[in-house]
């Protein structure tokens, strides 16, 4: 799509060769595609020291002792991690759900819509990610305290599954999260021609078939991955789930931050390791679907 | 039109909820008056208990064995620091039944009016806690906090390099010909590194004296050239892997740090240094029952056979005199769990110092800016 608009200018460039344009554009495709190396390096090689590290046979990280599967069979017999990654992932799945949806609908309001008070609601909406972590966690704490909407997670039974609900924390993730995808997805529906929804709406489309039709397939791309950073943000918060949790109740990361007393060990590399594997998945998941749904040839930009 | 709907509804849920929960809030509140100030001994435990603590710092098998013989349930939350754990409570968060706050986190608690004074009828244990651990200076008679491990602020050397260190000067008097200089390393923290300087000084650590001060503070640059830096996270890693060969640090890091190299050692000079304790308190917002099946949980903690299960799962040292009968020789001899007998009346608490803290912070911050 992006190379079409300079096929034309290339043709007008003079016939003969010119080789030190040649040469200036292989320097600098070297020098685009060494930086491109460089920092996909600087970005990854952590995650593989983190993974490599998993697998040391010594507590420290400063020490290599040998290979070990050690941590991941400590990992499978621990209940207190299993619990508290699994409350980590049931809010980061919920959360993300609900701030998607609100999110998408947020965007479309501020970029579809002209209504009263649109710019004091668009400063509002860009609150939750300036607004530092710390602030926002005491308010909500407060907030829940004074309202009396309380900490206290619902105990609910699916299935003969007993489930604890952790609304506050929920709220608390939903609360920042909304405003990541709303941005995200905006940017996306600011892009879009308008022009497609008003040719389904001459082609006798309500606005539901233009939503569901045209303008969501479309968003797409923006709302997934809205939805991964909502859910990567949610997975990696601890300052407001630690203040809006109530009591009895641990996420991976409230868990990690209170072992300062015992030490860190490669224990939490093994976890961290099987979360960067499943976040792979989801994302390889999340082109998969984007690749075979819809049949509309949208082009999935993630990062 | 939609999200002005939606924000609007929000804004009238928010208000109705906030009367409604004022209300409901008021209520218990008055309806539970009348009950406390009659005799507390008829009220039965409450079925479950919220256990708010730092991550690993109690073995599991604790909590089965206490469900097995008193029927009650414990749950465990973590939190990672006493500055952290305070500022959740003081926001208002309730259903905390018992926490594990250090030594000065108490003192302000207590100050604060946060804590539940115990029932020592529940609490017959407390017979077993050394007379040390009785009477400790924030909270003497143990009127509102049980002392549950407790730990020092020495030395971590490199045996196989360096003779053990009999007094603070290797840190503040340093030899520049000595295998440590320039690969030794403080606490970055500044009632620590202060404590550390003031001890070898032979002052008080919790001193106003700007002039004592000032002294500690002409030996903290002394002990710069000799620094490879300053340290709270790592300086136990560093160690282990023959980075460092001296460092100002706790003991339960530098004892992890032994399980990784044989020649890592500890010790407290022959001046001191400094003692913390971890304690279980009740806050004083939970109810009867529930402080009652705490106070329970608090004496089970306190038996002999349970303070040997924490010392040998956390690596600590015990306040247990009890279950110091049942641990192991090697242990108790540890000098990097339990100081030796001529340090241990030499040992000093770190004391909130309210506003004049800030004092301390700023001598620590042009130490550390200092060239």
């Amino acid at each position: 799509m992006s190379s079409s608009p300079s096929a034309p200018e290339a043709k007008q460039r003079p016939p003969h060769r010119d080789l030190r344009g040649a040469l200036r554009a292989h320097l600098g495709g070297m020098l685009l595609s060494s930086h491109a190396v460089l920092l996909y390096i600087f970005l990854y090689l952590p995650i593989v020291v983190l993974v490599v590290f998993s697998f040391n046979d010594s507590r420290f990280l400063a020490k290599w002792g040998g290979a070990t599967f050690r941590w991941y069979g400590e990992l499978a017999g621990d209940t207190q991690v299993a619990y508290a990654l699994w409350n980590s992932l049931f809010i980061a799945v919920l959360s993300t759900f609900i701030s998607t949806v609100i999110g998408t609908l947020a965007a479309m309001a501020m970029e579809r819509y002209r209504f009263h008070g649109q710019l004091a609601m668009d400063a509002l909406l860009y609150l939750p990610i300036i607004i530092p972590d710390i602030a926002m966690a005491i308010m909500l704490l407060i907030w829940f305290n004074l309202s009396g909407v309380g900490f206290t997670p619902w105990k609910v039974e699916l299935f003969g599954l007993r489930l604890a609900v952790p609304y506050s924390v929920i709220i608390g993730h939903v609360s920042f999260n909304i405003s990541f995808v709303a941005i995200v997805v905006r940017a996306r529906l600011a892009d879009m021609d308008r022009a497609l929804e008003e040719a389904a709406q001459d082609l006798y489309a309500n606005s539901w078939q233009t939503f569901r039709r045209v303008l969501l397939p479309m968003m797409m791309p923006g709302i997934v991955a809205g939805a991964l950073l909502a859910f990567t943000l949610s997975m990696d918060d601890f300052v407001i789930t630690f203040f809006t949790s109530g009591a009895g109740f641990n996420t991976l990361t409230v868990y990690v931050f209170g072992l300062v007393k015992k030490g860190v060990t490669p224990k939490i590399n093994a976890i961290s390791t099987l979360m960067v594997v499943f976040s792979l998945a989801l994302v390889g998941l999340a082109r998969l679907l984007q690749k075979g749904g819809e049949g509309a040839p949208v082009d999935v930009d993630l990062f | 039109m939609r999200t002005r709907l939606v924000v609007l509804g929000l804004l009238v849920a928010l208000l109705l909820v906030a009367c409604g929960g004022g209300g409901t809030e008021t209520a218990p509140a008055e309806s539970s008056a009348p009950t406390t100030p009659e005799p507390v001994a008829e009220v039965e435990p409450a079925q479950e208990i919220q256990f708010f603590n730092w991550s690993e710092y109690i073995d599991p098998d604790i909590y089965e064995i206490f469900e097995d013989e008193y029927g009650i349930r414990v749950v465990e939350s973590n939190f990672a620091s006493n500055e952290e754990m305070l500022a959740k409570l003081q926001g208002g968060a309730t259903g905390y039944d018992l926490i594990v706050p250090s030594d000065y986190t108490v003192a302000i608690m207590i100050e604060e009016g946060m804590l539940a004074e115990l029932d020592h009828a529940n609490i017959p244990n407390l017979e077993n806690l050394s007379p040390r651990f009785r009477q400790v200076p924030y909270d003497p008679g143990n009127k509102y906090c049980v002392p549950y491990q407790w730990g020092t602020t020495g030395i971590g050397y490199n045996s196989a390099l360096i003779d053990e260190p009999t007094s603070w000067a290797v840190l503040f008097d340093p030899d520049p010909n000595a295998p440590y200089y320039g690969r030794a390393m403080m606490l970055d923290d500044p009632r620590e590194g202060m404590a550390a300087a003031l001890v070898y000084l032979g002052y008080d650590i919790n001193t106003t004296d700007e002039a004592q001060l000032e002294e500690a503070k002409q030996a903290l640059l002394r002990a710069k050239p000799a620094l490879a830096g300053y340290d709270s996270d790592q300086f136990d890693d560093l160690l282990a892997a023959g980075e460092t060969v001296l460092t100002h640090g706790w003991n339960g890091d530098i004892l992890v740090a032994q399980e990784e190299n044989l020649d890592v050692a500890y010790t407290i000079p022959q001046e001191g240094g400094v003692v913390w304790i971890d304690n279980v308190c009740i806050p004083n917002t939970v109810t009867p029952e529930r402080k009652k099946a705490a106070e329970i949980f608090i004496n089970f903690l306190l038996r002999q056979d349970i303070g040997v299960l924490l010392s040998e799962f956390n690596y600590y040292a015990s306040p247990n005199a009890a279950a110091e009968e049942m641990l192991d020789e090697e242990f108790l001899s540890d000098p990097a769990v339990y100081p030796p007998p001529q340090v241990l009346d030499k040992l000093q608490y770190i004391e909130p110092l309210g506003d004049f803290e800030s004092v301390y912070q700023r001598i620590w911050d042009e130490v550390k800016a200092a060239r």
